[in-house]
């Protein structure tokens, strides 16, 4: 139809219109693209205007209170750093070990898929099923009354390893893949056995990339506040861990229930605990970003 | 260079654990100089476990804020799951006291604590006002009867203009704003003016964040909410108050009427309840008759009204048996 009403290029031959038509996706496009920096930029506005008020050494080392000038989030920090190390402590061995497995060992089979397939889902799960999961594994023995770890720092990062540790895996696996074929061949011509050429060659090129997965992983973990409330239960705490088996808190936790609040002033310490939780997140991405880089122009050389 | 890069991996790593080895270990040393230079009056130590209502939180908590001052080295760990959810955890003796605003009544909860050997101690703190509000521009409207707020609120109610509420009200469309099903003011509310726990109409605008409520009642001409006295304090120049007339003349509630029992059917009452086996340890005990002596201040300074100081004798008389 348009073949015969444009000729055999099937092109309006209207130059005019084609420009219009050019112009007006383009700006169409644009616009899409600004509806997401847009929202993004007025969020941050609203809570930098909020919460850089708030921001000061004493915030960052006060315990909460009741009082907003006196109320800072101490306990939640350290308690987000040391969920987020100890998070780290789980997921890395068994996320790098299954990732290995299923790229290097694991034959190409039904069983294979149905793992592969699966890890892919899990990635996609809610974060409150892990949390609930959590709940009865770790705090509970399988949904007993019976305590079995309580509501404790490891309990909770067991619980975080569980959510992330799909997206290790998946990270894990795109940059052992990544590593040429060549190097493992040129290993094995040199006498290499299997776990010597992953030891010495995959895994040193792999490294980067793995680190990199990891730390995007663990960066959404510490923004996660529902599993974490499943686990903890709890919002007032003026101490800091010392050990895995104490109670904790973390930020998204105390910015919830600062949220909660009636006073408006609370509102405003939720938002320069936003401030803190996003100056986290994004060190941890420019890390992982630096890093990316570091990556990519070993690569080329 | 590979190696070199690895290298500089490794230190990256290296370098981010350390601080963060550092930082906890500043932190907990400046934490417990801070604590150790002051008010240090005790050397008491452990840990107490506070669990509960949503409503009694704020109080828990500045009564754990005022009592960590004293004694700092007791650790108080306050959580907020709800009335309900606080009972559950108490009853199976998972924590040593448990905020409720409600009696522990549902024989699930009492057999449990049965069954499980756990007795205790009720303590009445004081009464939170359930309040009824609507938009500051509402002028036609200072207050309603109960029947009225059933007729609204019972389930499958038709209403949703003014007019269908009393002859006179004018033509002006009624949205709603309430507390989610979660909650224990939404369980008080139905108890009370539907004559049963969580029968309640559903198609209103329902939010476990009282300020959402706060925000949809102040920005809607023809609105009607109810939630808690203390976020009505807070928010004085944003909302009108209503009084609620149970069969004997309108009440507003006020820190007068709310613990006088005058502002009814709405008024409900505040406890904790405290695992007598736990009080038996010397900083619960401390603790909890610490909250006796701050409780009648520190419950009006978070926004409800205090029991009368016999209660409170009452409640330490309790305690002694």
């Amino acid at each position: 139809m348009s073949q015969e009403k444009f000729g055999k290029t099937g092109i309006n031959p209207n130059r005019k219109l084609r420009k219009v038509v050019g112009a007006s996706v383009y700006i169409l496009f644009l616009l899409s693209t600004c509806v997401g920096i847009v929202g993004l930029a007025i969020l941050i506005f609203d809570v930098l205007d909020k919460g850089i008020p708030w921001l000061n050494w004493q915030f960052i080392t006060d315990y909460p209170s009741r009082k907003p000038e006196e109320a800072g989030l101490f306990s939640a920090l350290m308690g987000t750093i040391w969920l987020m190390f100890m998070t780290a402590l789980f997921t890395v061995p068994i996320g790098v070990s299954a990732a290995i497995y299923l790229e290097e060992y694991a034959p190409k089979n039904l069983l294979t898929r149905i793992i592969e397939i699966n890890v892919s889902n899990l990635a996609g799960v809610p974060s409150i099923v892990y949390g609930l999961l959590g709940m009865s594994i770790f705090v509970y023995q399988f949904g007993s009354d019976e305590m079995f770890l309580d509501r404790v720092l490891i309990a909770g990062a067991l619980t975080l390893s569980l959510l992330v540790l799909p997206i290790v895996i998946l990270a894990s696996r795109e940059s052992i893949r990544a590593v040429p074929d060549s190097y493992r061949q040129g290993a094995y011509a040199m006498g290499a056995d299997k776990w010597q050429v992953i030891k010495g060659v995959v895994l040193p090129s792999a490294f980067p990339g793995i680190l990199t997965g990891t730390i995007l992983a663990m960066s959404r973990a510490i923004g996660e506040a529902a599993p974490v409330i499943a686990i903890t239960a709890l919002v007032y705490i003026t101490y800091i861990p010392k050990h895995p088996f104490e109670r904790f808190t973390v930020l998204p936790i105390q910015i919830f229930n600062w949220v909660a609040r009636p006073q408006d002033d609370f509102r405003s310490l939720a938002a320069a605990g936003i401030i803190v939780l996003l100056v986290m997140l994004l060190t941890m991405n420019a890390i992982a970003v630096v890093l990316r880089n570091k990556y990519q122009s070993r690569s080329e050389e | 260079m590979r190696n070199n890069t690895k290298k500089v991996s490794v230190l990256t790593v290296a370098i981010v654990v350390t601080m963060f080895w550092v930082l906890v270990a500043c932190g907990s040393d400046q934490k417990e100089q801070t604590a150790g230079g002051v008010s240090v009056t005790s050397e008491l130590t452990g840990t107490i476990e506070v669990d509960g209502s949503s409503t009694v939180y704020p109080i828990s908590e500045a009564v754990a804020e005022e009592f960590n001052k004293l004694y700092p080295k007791v650790r108080v760990n306050v959580g907020v799951s709800g009335t309900g959810g606080g009972f559950k955890r108490f009853t199976v003796g998972e924590t040593d006291i448990s905020g409720a605003s409600r009696l522990i009544r549902n024989p699930k909860e009492t057999s449990k604590a049965e069954a499980n050997g756990v007795t205790y101690d009720e303590l009445r703190l004081g009464t939170d006002g359930l309040s009824v509000l609507v938009n500051l521009d509402n002028d036609f409207v200072d207050c309603l009867t109960v029947e009225e707020l059933n007729a609204i609120w019972m389930p499958e109610s038709t209403i949703n203009n003014w007019s269908q509420v009393r002859t006179g009200f004018p033509d002006q469309k009624m949205r709603l704003y309430g507390p989610d099903s979660d909650s224990g003011t939404f369980d008080y509310f139905t108890e009370e003016v539907n004559d049963e726990v969580q029968a309640s109409r559903s198609d209103y605008t329902a939010s476990a964040d009282d300020n959402v409520l706060v925000q949809g009642i102040a920005g809607d001409k023809g609105s009607l909410g109810y939630f808690g006295y203390a976020y009505y304090q807070e928010n004085k120049d944003k909302l009108k108050l209503l009084a609620v007339d149970s069969g004997s003349g309108c009440v507003q509630p006020n820190l007068q009427t709310i613990p006088s029992g005058e502002y009814s059917p709405l008024s409900r009452p505040l406890f904790i309840y405290v695992n007598e086996k736990s009080y038996q340890r010397p900083e619960v005990k401390t603790f909890v008759d610490f909250y006796m002596d701050k409780g009648p201040d520190l419950t009006n300074e978070v926004g409800y009204v205090a029991s009368q100081d016999a209660v409170y004798a009452d409640n330490r008389d309790r305690l002694k048996k």
